[in-house]
């Protein structure tokens, strides 16, 4: 995705003088082109996120259009005080960028660990908060992002969703089906909806069929699509990297409630209320969490049994 | 531009403004909101280019409250300079108001960032300050933070920043009244030696008495290659007998016989 995030990145900064790219000091080989091409438009902050946003916000406020990077939690967690006060009620056009979402750096220890950025940043008012499933979403959002009022986050990992046609349009705020199927829904955001698309081939040799659905902008969520999922099939998953509490999945729940809409065969698959103290690799973490195809089936098996 | 004298008239004015909105809204701070007054008068009655009435002027100097709560001190100077009516002032902490206590631009012209948790400001600024270098504009921007403020690193942070990229059009303006929230600056965190500490991470620090208006002027006008930071030796509470340097007024709202005292203080009627 970072090679998509940098198409965009590179189109966007030829088109307007104006866009900037911030870092706090990562992205080692991947921004070293975009230096040598748009000087002035690119700024290694250094390890200060905290004045990273500060001087975002500085800038924006000038009419700048800025990308703020950083890796895991530091570009949102470290600095949140700063992206509440400084950037969001501002009403900026300030774009943080995390890359290693969820347990992309699972090897590196629970501070590397990205698993409630999307509920935390979801909380703050006017904050526009994508995780792309795909190359083409990420591209997409980027450019979205940059022309779009208000703050984004985008929050972008190393997995990706091997679709046989990534066509399908892109919009913020607009759930994008991945897979067609008639008989469950399978709710994802990010990179991990490359598990429930596994998950929907293996359920096809049992005539059951999936239809995958990419939750990308988990606000402002696309409620109207959501409830006419719900209503439409006969159970509904969600699948996110991520802490349960106030993601993809509660944010279901949550619209549910509001809108009345009763869901017979709900599960949620997500990280329970913990940090995780064991490292390994992304695959390996989200097996010890249950966030893989095989939980997406079993899920999907007790609908039926039930 | 105005005189010496003028400038005073204007800071005793602000006083009077200050201490009527604390008392009328029954809020705090006013002891932090004395101390920078002198600063502001100067800033906006001396050295600052504006346009009251054209607020988002393009060539304006940019002016940032880090210590947001002393706001009322802003409007007031804002009221004073033609940005509000004076009487928007009387809304000042009021039920359903836009004027809080920490100080908002929401709605309010002239302010340029709404501030009231420390360590906001010095970052902002630098960024605006390199948006100008970046964009060749001339303008200045200022930058009033506490002397308590330093204790938060996201400062520090903007202090290598701004010298790292020559942010010569950058000013702050620290206003050293020694006092923090429970206790004096050095009992809490000592700050001291803070000339030192400033030169090493490569501004040019210019230390003047906070209170004295052609001492400010000239720390402020003065050239410099780097960005610059001035430490204002200030008196919390300044104008007012009973609240000068008294940790209390941090937090009392002067109400009664002591409001009284206040306004007699500044040679204002009762």
């Amino acid at each position: 995705m970072r090679d998509a995030l940098m198409k965009s990145l590179f189109m966007l900064a030829e088109k307007d003088s104006n866009v900037m790219l911030l870092t706090g000091d990562l992205g080692y080989g991947v921004f070293e082109e975009f230096e040598k091409k748009y000087p002035k438009q690119y700024l290694n902050v250094g390890i200060a996120e905290q004045n990273m946003i500060g001087v975002a916000t500085g800038l924006a406020l000038e009419g700048k259009t800025i990308f703020t990077y950083s890796i895991g939690n530091f570009p949102t967690l470290r600095c949140l005080e700063q992206i509440r006060n400084d950037a969001c009620y501002h009403e900026l056009n300030i774009n943080i960028i995390a890359t290693g979402g969820g347990f992309s750096y699972g090897g590196l220890g629970m501070s590397h660990h990205a698993t409630e950025d999307l509920a935390i940043m979801r909380a703050l008012p006017g904050v526009t908060v994508v995780s792309p499933c795909t190359e083409r979403e990420a591209e997409l959002a980027t450019i979205e992002l940059s022309l779009r009022k208000g703050v984004g986050y985008l929050r972008i990992d190393k997995t990706k969703a091997e679709l046989a046609n990534d066509s399908a349009d892109f919009k913020i705020g607009k759930a994008r089906t991945l897979v067609k199927g008639t008989d469950y829904t399978i709710f994802v955001t990010g990179g991990i909806a490359e598990e429930a698309v596994k998950a929907s081939k293996i359920l096809k040799e049992s005539k059951i069929s999936l239809n995958i659905v990419s939750i990308h902008t988990l606000k402002p969520l696309d409620s109207r699509f959501i409830q006419n999922e719900i209503k439409s099939k006969k159970g509904v998953i969600s699948i996110e990297e991520g802490v349960l509490i106030g993601g993809l999945g509660s944010s279901i729940c949550e619209l549910c409630m509001d809108a009345g809409v009763t869901i017979k065969n709900f599960k949620r698959l997500g990280v329970d209320d913990h940090y995780s103290s064991e490292v390994g690799s992304q695959e390996f973490l989200r097996n010890k969490h249950n966030l893989n195809s095989d939980a997406i089936v079993k899920e999907v098996l007790k609908f039926i049994k039930h | 531009m105005l005189g010496k004298k003028e400038t005073q008239e204007l800071a005793r004015k602000v006083r009077i403004h200050a201490v009527k909105m604390v008392n009328k809204g029954g809020s705090s701070h006013i002891g932090s909101v004395l101390s920078i007054v002198d600063i502001l008068a100067v800033l906006y009655g001396r050295v600052m280019q504006y346009r009251s009435s054209d607020p988002k002027w393009v060539d304006r100097d940019r002016f940032i409250l880090s210590k947001g709560h002393a706001g009322a001190g802003v409007y007031a100077t804002l009221a004073e300079c033609g940005f509000l009516d004076i009487v928007e002032l009387d809304k000042h902490y009021q039920d359903g108001s836009i004027f809080s206590g920490h100080v908002s631009h929401k709605g309010i012209p002239g302010v340029e960032l709404s501030t009231g948790s420390l360590g906001h400001g010095l970052p902002v600024a630098s960024g605006m300050a390199l948006a100008a270098k970046i964009d060749k504009k001339n303008h200045r921007i200022f930058v009033v933070m506490s002397d308590g403020e330093l204790d938060e690193g996201s400062n520090w942070e903007a202090f290598m920043f701004a010298s790292h990229h020559e942010l010569s059009n950058l000013t702050a303006i620290i206003d050293r009244n020694k006092l923090q929230s429970m206790r004096t600056t050095e009992e809490t965190l000592s700050l001291e030696p803070l000339r030192d500490k400033l030169i090493s991470f490569g501004w040019n620090v210019i230390e003047v008495d906070g209170h004295n208006h052609n001492e400010l002027s000239s720390a402020i006008d003065s050239d410099t290659e780097k960005p610059k930071v001035i430490i204002a030796n200030t008196i919390k509470g300044k104008g007012v007998s009973f609240m000068e340097n008294e940790i209390a007024w941090h937090y009392r709202t002067p109400s009664g016989e002591l409001f009284d005292q206040a306004m007699k203080d500044l040679g204002e009627k009762t």
